[in-house]
């Protein structure tokens, strides 16, 4: 709290546009606050197939769920719902890192390490599903 | 100070004086009541991030069918027992508010439901259809097989 009623000095020579520059908003970020609700978009009824998708999956034996994932429409859907839900995660997670994590080099950090590890998951689920529907 | 963002919070007041500038208070301590605006919003944050985490399991169902049988009736049977059902209960009623919320969000995205009267009711409906929509899987979960 000390911290914050000192009276600021700035260490900084650099002026005050020199410093407000490169920090504003507009660039890439309506491109993805629009991926984001195209996404979500897509995810609505992609979500609805996946509910009843477990309710006829519940239970089932491994033939059974081998069968249900090479139906064509089954996997195509399937591939779809991981492809909307994975990238829709990424940017999601993105969003609340970029809100929480204030230094630039944990941010960063973070940022890679979860966003490689949410591309790992599709890439692990899209192959698993590739495997069940060509097997 | 020494990083650019914190400099931007810095003027000069009219004696040419350094101060730092006013910032209102985070949300979530005590300094503001709950409300229904804040409340459904840092729950979509708060399910969005656990629906993330779920996916973890999403995937695990997925590489162990792609693995063989035996590591699919291995996971069938976590997903299964009481300790997997409850996790999965979690799983859907995140997934229900999340669905329900993000349509409330498309909704405010197109302009509709801004108005205080209408956003406190479709934040109530939120919160229902979420309820209902979660006991109604597990019901059907629970009659079908």
């Amino acid at each position: 709290m000390s911290k914050e009623t000192a009276a600021p000095t700035i260490h900084i020579r650099r002026s005050g546009l020199g410093r407000a520059r490169g920090l504003g908003t507009a660039k890439s970020g309506s491109a993805h606050w629009w991926a984001e609700r195209v996404t979500s978009a897509a995810l609505l009824p992609l979500v609805l197939y996946f509910v009843i998708s477990v309710l006829i999956l519940k239970g089932a034996d491994h033939a059974e769920m081998a069968a249900y994932m090479a139906e064509p429409w089954n996997t195509v859907l399937y591939i779809a719902l991981i492809a909307a839900l994975f990238s829709h995660l990424s940017m999601g997670m993105q969003a609340v890192i970029e809100d929480y994590v204030r230094t630039d080099a944990t941010r960063i950090i973070t940022l890679l390490v979860v966003k490689g590890g949410i591309a790992i998951l599709a890439l692990a689920s899209l192959i698993s599903v590739l495997k069940l529907a060509f097997s | 100070m020494k990083d650019v963002r914190e400099a931007l919070m810095v003027g000069r007041n009219s004696e040419g004086k350094l101060v730092r500038r006013p910032i209102s208070p985070f949300m979530i301590p005590s300094d503001y009541k709950l409300q229904m605006s804040s409340g459904s919003s840092i729950l979509h944050r708060i399910t969005g991030v656990a629906l993330g985490a779920g996916t973890l399991l999403f995937t695990a169902w997925l590489v162990c069918a792609a693995a063989g049988d035996g590591a699919f009736s291995v996971i069938q049977a976590i997903l299964g027992s009481w300790f997997g059902l409850l996790i999965l209960f979690g799983f859907t009623l995140a997934l229900f508010y999340h669905f329900c919320n993000g349509i409330r969000h498309l909704a405010w995205d197109a302009g509709k439901g801004f108005e205080l009267p209408a956003m406190h009711r479709n934040g109530k409906l939120v919160f229902a259809s979420a309820i209902i929509l979660t006991l109604a899987f597990w019901v059907i979960a629970f009659l079908v097989g």
